[in-house]
């Protein structure tokens, strides 16, 4: 009943590998700014490319400040509001090893578009305790919200069509360190 | 791989790639009974019926749990007390509950194909809890997540099914199960207990003991499981499994079914977690209930 997705072509390159990691170092310092240093914070990032930008955040604070803090990954799938319209739901399971009660938790995901994904995210975060606050971090901020919800820390805002996608490319998952605006190919 | 069945009604109808997301999805649900608040939304709105004209402790209460941890409602039918003892059939009974608009009916009958029956009359999605001597694929899953979990994988793995083969629906998908992961079966037990159908499975079969449906004791003295047994024939690193309820002192000697090689109650607790994974992938599958 679904009809293949549609290839999709690179249109631009919007951060290269040392943008990117320029724009991690300086979230990082902001961060340990707003929060006055890096007491009580934890990081959860978003699977999955968020998990990979959490340790990354975590290991840049722990260079500036000498702090390690945890991380934790968080699935999002059980909380989504769209179950049965996107296919087979994949669950890649929630991991946070650690208590975020009276912790600000540092939410980091890799794209900020609707906001539908944070939303979820803020409810399956409270379900597993109750921290003292939760902040948001996004590499790329691409605009079109649906939901009154705004990032504490964004790495690039990026204005973007509909139309487009965002590809955040992590040498972690795809051996590379890019971010790329993609476009569907015309049939 | 996605899913994209509306029913879930034997194993011997799953490919192993299907099995294998079922096993995964359950894999990762499984956290969820360590939280403080067991309950995540993803079902929230989702009816899902319990319709048992068998006796059951766990599967019903599994299913049950499982459906309430993901926030569906749950209703429980059991035939006694029920306009089945007034007379009414399986299948009208079934229509009525379906005029109520369930999602999911998870179904357990002491006949084979009572669930494919339901499935075929029903619009929502049909879950075999147990039909007969026929298949119990919830349970062969449990089994399987439970296997993975203590040993890292299926491959290669030999497992021994001991006992009444011939009345349990849970051999049955077990044996299609395993052997489409790759796993090497052998049932054994009496003869007269042993279906002929098995070696057409796959499995092979073991007989020890010649003619005749032994007595308990018997049965006990040459097939129950000791650790005496164990100690002689078995791995150190065997596991031992039961679906339930165990006959204790006949199938498995007490010291054996407490014993460190016994994994029964993780099987329980990952049921759970198998029938979260299950009910999921029903409900959420593409064009779905949930569309």
């Amino acid at each position: 009943m679904s009809s293949p997705p549609p290839r999709h072509r690179e249109k631009a390159q919007v951060l290269d590998e040392t943008a990117l990691d320029r724009a991690l170092t300086r979230i990082a310092h902001e961060i340990l700014e707003k929060n006055g240093g890096a007491k009580d914070l934890a990081f959860v990032g978003l699977r999955t490319r968020g998990v990979s930008l959490a340790h990354r955040l975590a290991a840049k604070i722990a260079q500036i400040d000498g702090t390690t803090l945890p991380v934790g990954a968080l699935d999002i799938t059980l909380y989504r509001d769209d179950l049965g319209m996107r296919g087979t739901p994949v669950i890649r399971g929630t991991d946070i090893p650690f208590s975020i009660k009276d912790k600000t938790v540092i939410l980091v995901d890799d794209v900020l578009f609707t906001g539908r994904t944070i939303r979820a995210a803020l409810d399956a975060i409270i379900d597993l305790g109750r921290p003292t606050a939760i902040q948001l971090a996004c590499l790329i901020d691409r605009g079109h919200r649906e939901l009154p919800i705004r990032p504490d820390y964004i790495g690039k805002n990026l204005p973007t069509s509909r139309r487009e996608s965002v590809a955040v490319r992590l040498r972690e998952h795809d051996g590379e360190d890019r971010v790329v605006i993609e476009e569907p190919e015309e049939a | 791989m996605g899913w994209t069945r509306k029913d879930l009604l034997t194993m011997r109808d799953l490919d192993a790639g299907e099995i294998v997301l079922l096993v995964d999805t359950a894999a990762s649900l499984q956290e969820i009974a360590s939280r403080e608040i067991k309950k995540v939304p993803a079902l929230r709105g989702k009816t899902i019926v319990n319709l048992f004209y068998e006796a059951s402790t766990r599967t019903r209460t599994s299913f049950e749990i499982a459906g309430k941890w993901l926030s569906a409602d749950v209703v429980n039918f059991s035939a006694s007390g029920s306009s089945t003892s007034k007379g009414e059939s399986f299948i009208d009974t079934a229509k009525n509950i379906a005029a109520m608009s369930p999602d999911v009916v998870v179904v357990r009958h002491s006949s084979a194909g009572a669930a494919e029956l339901l499935a075929r009359a029903l619009p929502c999605s049909i879950v075999n809890a147990g039909d007969g001597a026929h298949e119990h694929p919830t349970q062969a899953l449990l089994d399987l997540l439970t296997i993975r979990e203590k040993k890292g994988h299926f491959d290669g793995l030999h497992v021994a099914i001991v006992g009444d083969i011939a009345h349990s629906r849970v051999a049955r998908s077990n044996i299609h199960g395993m052997r489409k992961l790759g796993m090497t079966v052998t049932v054994a037990g009496p003869p007269t207990l042993i279906p002929p159908f098995v070696q057409e499975l796959g499995a092979k079969v073991s007989y020890r003991l010649e003619d005749a449906i032994p007595s308990l004791r018997e049965y006990a003295r040459y097939w129950g499981l000791t650790l005496d047994k164990l100690g002689r024939h078995a791995r150190p690193d065997v596991l031992i499994m039961h679906p339930g309820p165990v006959n204790r002192g006949i199938e498995l000697a007490p010291e054996v079914a407490d014993g460190p090689y016994s994994v029964i109650l993780d099987q329980v607790a990952r049921g759970v977690a198998v029938r979260m994974g299950v009910l999921l992938l029903l409900a959420g599958r593409k064009g779905g209930d949930g569309a």
